[in-house]
């Protein structure tokens, strides 16, 4: 039977989010699930992870030197807790996970499997390779152990119904000092960055003109969504080039797409393929965009957009 | 300082890569090939920290068939002094890679190990914090900044919540992200220069590399298409759904 | 801007790593080994790769490769599908069509000997042979303009790198072209060239000929269901959907491993202003004789390029002070075969062996190499040329039907030599009716199995180019678009371009704009041929953009 180790991130006293994810993926597996935390004073952490269905037990891990997560201070603890009998060690595939699952996995000598989109059994997994265009279906070795980043995209967050124990364990691994933190600039909040946005509404060439973009924005903003734009109406001069959501611009997989205005031709599409629900709001029933789109409305986006802004 | 570079032969990113019917893979043959970007980011930075005065001597390596000569020729081409090819056919996977990358950083008494944050045919974005573990050194990934003053760097990383700093002893492994810099055009004269630069040819056997099992690919298939959802008939609708969905 | 160049010399600069380019190179290398006396030589390509801009059919007789390397087997050369059946077929309507017995069908349609290949991988494969040779080949790298200094071509500047949208250079990304200057520069870069243009207009080359006459191929590589496929199997077709207005042909080719070429060749001499190749292209494959091999099949790639196909009579001078135009930048496919890449390999080698010749008498450069269309007359390529002189203007002249019986006498019973020559005078451009005067086509939408989208296939040329940069389609006159063009023919560009780089779009101000969207382009160059106006210029963006083509 498998037993799990997920190494949880969390940042100012909440769990992110993707652990509840990883969460998902592992039940996929089966077995018996357990999440590890590493901070200088976890607080409340512990229990918003011990309230995730389907995790056995929580364990933290405080120390002064874990205060920020840093691969090379956390990979040697990671370790030896998971040399203790785990047969799976999972990781949320954001840039924490990113960072520290492979060093882990070297020092483990295992080769990783990264982005775990789909689960097949214990040992078989699929994953996106060349940017999403192909999957593959990997067989991994199951001995010593295996190793994985678990792609957030692909799973549902298990609900917070549960009511694990936490327990503190000390680890006595060696930790480097060659690695120190100096600051974080955090992301800022007036509107979300179109790269990592969770949310983006974007326009096409039918607003027909800068000024017209405005109900764009607007819709963005009352949502907090990013904004984006096609290359027609980048190409038309409505909004600059940065803005531009395509095969030639930016590759995006926000949770949800609003697509105002927009064909959807393939070029497009090539920028939003991963994107969770998709939206299309135009005029022409015929629109390409209609075919991927998980919800389609057909009318004149210049009545539709100020509306939707007004009733969400 | 001597920086080592790692470079990979990839196919390159304007292809739009068809999966054969079999499913047994990628169609590779007669697809236009290029260096990994997010290794030729790497490469650019090498050669700014050159120009800074930073680094003395920049090294690249691949790993990779006869064909990954000309990634190496063309690491060459920015303005590496040396190379290093790794031959090797065949799969190589993340962990075999890393294996051989630190075994070369240490056999060319590195100082700092460049290289892409992830290759973009396989993205598996491990290699880099893999060659770090081996040689117990620090890492720094996703940079979108670096500034190397004597024994330490100052790495600005482009992570989930924003920007993050972290200072590092040096020797160390740092990976490239996008917005790093911006590689510059190659130059015909350096092209040409880049023929005459000497390549060290070597093997896994020859760095005491042995593979392991590593994973098994079953079958590759395209991506799931999407299909056509539900059409709403108004606003309402649609914020009805949106909302069910716990999206809004 | 005036700009620093560095300045790197040569004895040979070839512009275009194409069939002719390439095996100008190779046979230069070849006499430079076989005489000890060393000849240096550069090729520069405006593609990222060797065959990355290259495409064609095709169906390729290895007469000029035997002559070249007369062991290109034991090289491997990519010819690995010879011929087994030809079929030629007259389709009359959009489910009717009738096969010619082969009897009936001109000679040089009969492909017995031939193979099938990918022009491309054929590059790719001389591109080798070339290095191996000692050929310097810089992909990447797009030839902007021939230096020509006093009336003398002393070889060529290759583009700017990292100027912006507006033409200003970009900080510290500008990297200025350089000269890469020659004792004799041949040109080799295909059917249009956008420096052969200028030069048979500097050099006033096209006195005495027929104009250049041109058709547009479009072109889509298959994998299709292992039962419909028949290795070897060469198909060809006239009629639907085009017709004696609007003449063209077909073809579909069974290659290697499951693949299969299918194409659309369209006049350019079109009449029609709304006429749009790729759509007819596109309804073409729904032809039962078509689709029974490709239905369940995928598209794997698509591409477009006109085709250089006036022939013999087009043919303009060929040497200039300092230079020469080798393949179909001079005009050598023989349309009676459609066939153009043995002509180029070997225009390219007759070239390299007059400049050799040249060199090896001390020559200095600049000056004109006679020696070259001297050859070029005593060899068999001129022969061949001259007997199928006849083939397109009949076609022009006379319609498919009885122009095809003109020819199958001309080259079955005369052997092309039937003491007439039919003259083809009108330019392409010239050739279109009035809006007015024409009627509008309703084309089907496609169904997206068989038949595409203009942007989906583009999507498959795997085209990019650098956003911010010159748009590199450039308009003598603005206006002429919306104020001319759309008027009186409709602004044909919308249809004609392949890969839907122009849109006639409303403008903010009520009336109409004509949209450029240069990143779309396949660099077939039909614009510059077509429009009516003559107006669009085609000038070559920054080196690496364009198609990456595969295995086409």
């Amino acid at each position: 039977m498998s037993k799990i180790l997920i190494v949880g991130e969390h940042a100012e006293g909440k769990l992110n989010a993707g652990v509840g994810k990883v969460v998902a993926a592992a039940q996929g597996i089966g077995g018996d699930i357990e999440v590890v935390l590493f901070g200088d004073s976890l607080g409340e952490v512990a229990s918003q992870a011990a309230a995730l269905d389907g995790v056995a037990k929580v364990y933290t891990v405080e120390r002064a030197e874990n205060a920020k997560p840093m691969a090379a201070i956390l990979a040697p603890q990671i370790v030896e807790i998971a040399k203790g009998g785990y047969s799976h060690v999972l990781f949320p595939g954001g840039t924490f996970g990113k960072d520290l699952a492979p060093r882990v996995s070297a020092l483990l000598d295992v080769q990783q499997v990264s982005d775990i989109m789909a689960v097949h059994g214990a040992t078989s997994f699929d994953r996106p390779i060349y940017a999403g265009n192909a999957i593959v279906t990997v067989e991994v070795p199951a001995e010593p152990m295996i190793v994985a980043t678990v792609r957030l995209a692909s799973f549902t967050a298990v609900a917070a119904g549960g009511s694990a124990a936490v327990e503190a364990k000390t680890v006595d691994a060696a930790l480097p000092s060659h690695t120190r933190y100096v600051g974080l600039e955090a992301q800022k909040s007036d509107r979300p960055d179109l790269q990592s946005a969770p949310k983006v509404v974007s326009g096409g060439r039918a607003l027909g003109s800068s000024e017209n973009f405005e109900i764009i924005f607007k819709l963005a903003d009352k949502m907090g969504a990013g904004v984006g734009a096609s290359r027609a109406a980048v190409d038309s001069g409505y909004v600059p080039n940065d803005m531009q959501v395509g095969q030639t611009g930016k590759i995006i997989a926000p949770s949800l797409y609003v697509a105002c205005g927009i064909s959807g031709a393939i070029q497009h599409l090539a920028g939003i393929k991963d994107a969770g629900t998709i939206v299309a709001i135009n005029k022409d029933e015929d629109a390409p965009i209609f075919e991927v789109a998980d919800f389609g409305l057909v009318g004149d986006l210049f009545q539709i957009v100020p509306e939707l802004t007004e009733k969400l | 300082m001597k920086v080592l570079v790692s470079v990979k032969r990839v196919v390159d990113y304007n292809v739009r890569i068809q999966v054969k019917s079999d499913g047994s893979g990628v169609v590779t043959d007669g697809v236009k090939h290029s260096m990994n970007p997010f290794d030729e980011i790497a490469m650019e930075e090498a050669v700014r920290l050159r120009e800074k005065g930073v680094v003395t001597e920049i090294v690249a390596v691949t790993i990779g068939g006869q064909k990954s000569e000309e990634t190496l020729r063309t690491a060459l081409a920015f303005g590496a002094d040396r190379a290093v090819h790794v031959k090797e056919e065949g799969d190589i996977q993340p962990l075999t890679a890393a294996k051989a990358l630190a075994a070369v950083f240490k056999k060319e008494e590195g100082k700092l190990f460049l290289l892409g944050k992830q290759a973009i045919d396989d993205d598996a974005n491990q290699t880099g914090q893999m060659v770090a573990a081996l040689l117990e050194c620090p890492q720094a990934t996703f940079a979108s900044k670096v500034e190397v003053e004597g024994e330490t760097a100052k790495v600005t990383r482009e992570i989930d919540s924003g920007l993050e700093t972290l200072e590092i002893d040096l020797p160390a492994v740092i990976t490239a992200d996008l917005r790093l810099n911006e590689p510059r055009y190659l130059k015909l004269p350096d092209i040409m220069k880049a023929k005459k630069k000497p390549i060290d040819a070597m093997s896994f056997a020859d760095l005491g590399v042995t593979p392991g099992a590593g994973l098994k690919v079953t079958k590759t298939s395209p991506p799931p298409s999407r299909s056509k959802g539900v059409m709403v008939k108004s606003v309402d609708e649609l914020v009805e759904a949106l909302k069910s969905k716990g999206l809004i | 801007m005036t700009v620093e160049r560095d300045v790197m010399e040569y004895d040979v600069v070839v512009v275009g790593a194409g069939p002719a380019g390439l095996s100008a190179a190779c046979r230069l290398k070849q006499i430079a080994e076989e005489t000890g006396k060393e000849i240096n030589v550069c090729v520069v390509e405006k593609g990222s790769e060797v065959g990355a801009h290259i495409l064609s059919g095709a169906v390729f007789e290895p007469r000029a490769l035997d002559e070249l390397f007369p062991d290109w087997k034991d090289r491997d050369a990519p010819l690995n599908a010879p011929v087994a059946r030809d079929d030629v077929y007259l389709f009359r309507s959009e489910t009717a069509a009738t096969k010619l017995p082969n009897l009936f069908v001109p000679k040089t349609m009969h492909n017995e000997g031939n193979y099938i290949i990918s022009l491309g991988n054929l590059c790719r494969w001389l591109g080798e042979q070339a290095e191996a040779l000692g050929v310097e080949i810089y992909p990447g790298f797009a030839a902007q303009d021939a230096i020509i200094e006093d009336g003398i071509v002393r070889g060529i500047v290759t583009g700017d790198l990292g100027v912006d949208r507006e033409g200003k250079p970009k900080e510290g990304a500008f990297t200025p072209g350089m000269e890469l200057r020659a004792k004799y520069t041949l040109f080799a870069e295909g059917c249009r060239g956008h420096i052969g243009k200028r030069l048979l207009e500097q050099y006033n080359l096209r006195e005495g000929v027929d104009p250049q006459h041109f058709g547009i191929g479009l072109k889509e590589l298959w994998e299709i269901d292992p039962a419909k496929h028949e290795k070897g199997l060469v198909v060809h077709g006239a009629g639907w959907p085009l017709d004696d207005a609007n003449p063209g042909g077909s073809f579909l080719y069974h290659l290697e491993n499951n693949m299969v070429v299918v194409g659309l060749i369209v006049d350019l001499s079109y009449t029609n202003p709304f006429l749009s190749p790729f759509d007819e292209f596109q309804r073409f494959k729904h032809h039962p004789v078509i689709k029974q091999y490709l239905e369940g099949g995928k598209r794997v790639s698509y591409g477009a390029r006109a085709i250089t196909k006036g022939g013999y009579n087009s043919l303009p001078k060929m040497v200039f002070p300092g230079g020469a135009l080798i393949g179909c930048d001079l005009g050598t496919l023989n349309f009676a075969k459609i066939k153009g890449s043995h002509t180029a390999m070997k225009s390219g080698m007759l070239a390299a062996e007059a400049v050799a010749e040249k060199l090896a008498g001390g020559a200095e450069g600049g000056d004109v190499v006679s020696a070259y269309p001297e050859k070029f007359k005593a060899s068999w390529l001129s022969d061949e040329l001259f007997r199928s002189r006849n083939f397109g203007p009949a076609i022009h002249k006379y319609g498919v039907l009885l122009g095809g019986a003109f020819n199958y006498l001309d080259q079955n019973w005369f052997g092309g030599k039937l003491p007439l020559t039919l003259h083809d005078t009108k330019p392409d451009h010239e050739c279109l009716k009035k809006a007015a005067e024409s009627k509008r086509i309703t084309y089907a939408k496609p169904d997206g199995k068989l038949s595409f989208d203009k942007l989906s296939s583009v999507f498959l040329s795997s085209t990019n180019h650098e956003e911010d940069q010159p748009i590199h389609l450039t308009l003598k006159d603005p206006s002429i678009p919306i104020d001319k063009n759309l008027p009186l023919y409709d602004e044909p560009a919308q249809r004609y371009c392949p890969a839907g780089v122009y849109e006639v779009v409303d403008a903010d101000n009520g009336g109409k704009r004509f949209q450029i969207n240069a990143q779309n382009c396949v660099h077939c160059k039909t614009c510059d041929i077509k429009d009516p106006a003559q107006n669009i210029v085609w000038i070559a963006p920054e080196g690496s953009g364009g198609p990456n083509y595969p295995n086409m």
